[in-house]
């Protein structure tokens, strides 16, 4: 699971009202893969993700420091920037871990990249 | 790329080892998949440079051919977590660099579902949703739904054509306006045990919607 995908998840479990953003626990994270750059894809994506939640998970893996604190002026002429933000939203996966909810704490496993977020019947 | 080169390209894609009756499992065929994609990228550049994602996605047929197509980035999501390994072992047909896929496991038919992906957080949505064949009746219009409450642009799916008008009433309700870009022939061969013929041609509708 890459950080853009963890970027548009909530928690869905029944009666939680701030779900948003499920908190990250990671066994194993991939940070070698190497996912061709498109700047005009980060740009557009840069006001369409949470940046503060992406710093969040990223502090979560204990990567905090691949990013500024803030977004930079004019980030599309900004090709260092560009990258980096590329790097962290495209190229991390989390490979094993858990999302959990921020307020139930029910833990959603990730293996093999992928998260499970199927809900037992009492929690519908 | 050339719509005979990608459904090649796409037959190579692994099919469900052991299809699950009671989900509906059938694969897209190379062909149906290739048209489909083709077509959203070659008369309405919905694929290249997009965010997309894939209900129901299965082992990745409909995802792969996106990326093949060059979108940006695509989600693919499934109850089966069987057809999401299948999956994961075919996106070694793809180049590292380019397999700008994500996966994740999910039930499309619970309401709660609304509340997990942020809304309009993908370009296009794409899909060959169940029939609503196997005691799941009306779960193709929650797939639309869904796909509706995702997608910004447009839709891509697959119904039975006996059902268009149906499709393009119920697609109203939800802010669609169903436009049937061709009507094309699903193959599905003897995939379960009780088929009794070999192979069975379904008429179905190939719909682009897009918003009101």
């Amino acid at each position: 699971m890459r950080l853009l995908t963890h970027n548009m998840l909530t928690s869905h479990v029944k009666g939680v009202n701030n779900g948003y953003p499920l908190k990250i626990e990671a066994t194993e994270v991939n940070v070698e893969s190497e996912v061709d750059f498109k700047p005009e894809f980060i740009c557009c994506m840069i006001p369409r993700i949470d940046w503060d939640v992406l710093k969040k998970a990223l502090a979560w893996i204990g990567k905090a420091d691949l990013l500024p604190e803030e977004i930079v002026d004019n980030y599309e002429e900004d090709e260092e920037f560009l990258r980096k933000v590329h790097h962290t939203i495209m190229e991390i996966e989390i490979v094993t871990g858990s999302l959990i909810c921020p307020e139930s704490e029910r833990s959603f496993p990730i293996n093999k990249g992928i998260p499970n977020m199927l809900l037992n019947e009492d929690e519908v | 790329m050339k719509l005979r080169k990608l459904e090649m390209a796409l037959e190579d894609v692994e099919d469900f080892e052991e299809p699950k009756i009671k989900l509906e499992q059938y694969s897209t065929t190379s062909h149906l998949a290739a048209s489909m994609i083709h077509t959203a990228e070659q008369q309405f550049g919905d694929i290249s440079d997009k965010k997309v994602i894939d209900l129901g996605c299965g082992c990745g047929k409909l995802s792969i051919a996106c990326i093949m197509m060059d979108a940006s980035f695509v989600l693919g999501v499934d109850v089966d977590q069987d057809a999401l390994s299948t999956f994961s072992d075919n996106l070694e047909i793809l180049d590292d660099e380019d397999a700008k896929v994500d996966r994740l496991q999910a039930d499309l038919c619970k309401p709660e579902l609304f509340n997990l992906i942020k809304e309009k957080s993908f370009d296009t949505a794409v899909m060959n949703p169940p029939f609503g064949t196997k005691n799941n009746k009306g779960i193709d219009m929650d797939f639309l739904y869904i796909a509706s409450k995702l997608a910004k642009t447009a839709v891509y799916s697959l119904h039975k054509t006996s059902t268009r008008d149906y499709v393009v009433k119920k697609a109203k309700d939800f802010g669609l306006k169903a436009n049937v870009v061709a009507e094309l022939k699903y193959n599905l061969s003897a995939t379960y045990k009780f088929h009794k013929q070999r192979s069975k041609d379904i008429a179905v509708d190939f719909i682009r919607f897009t918003f009101t």
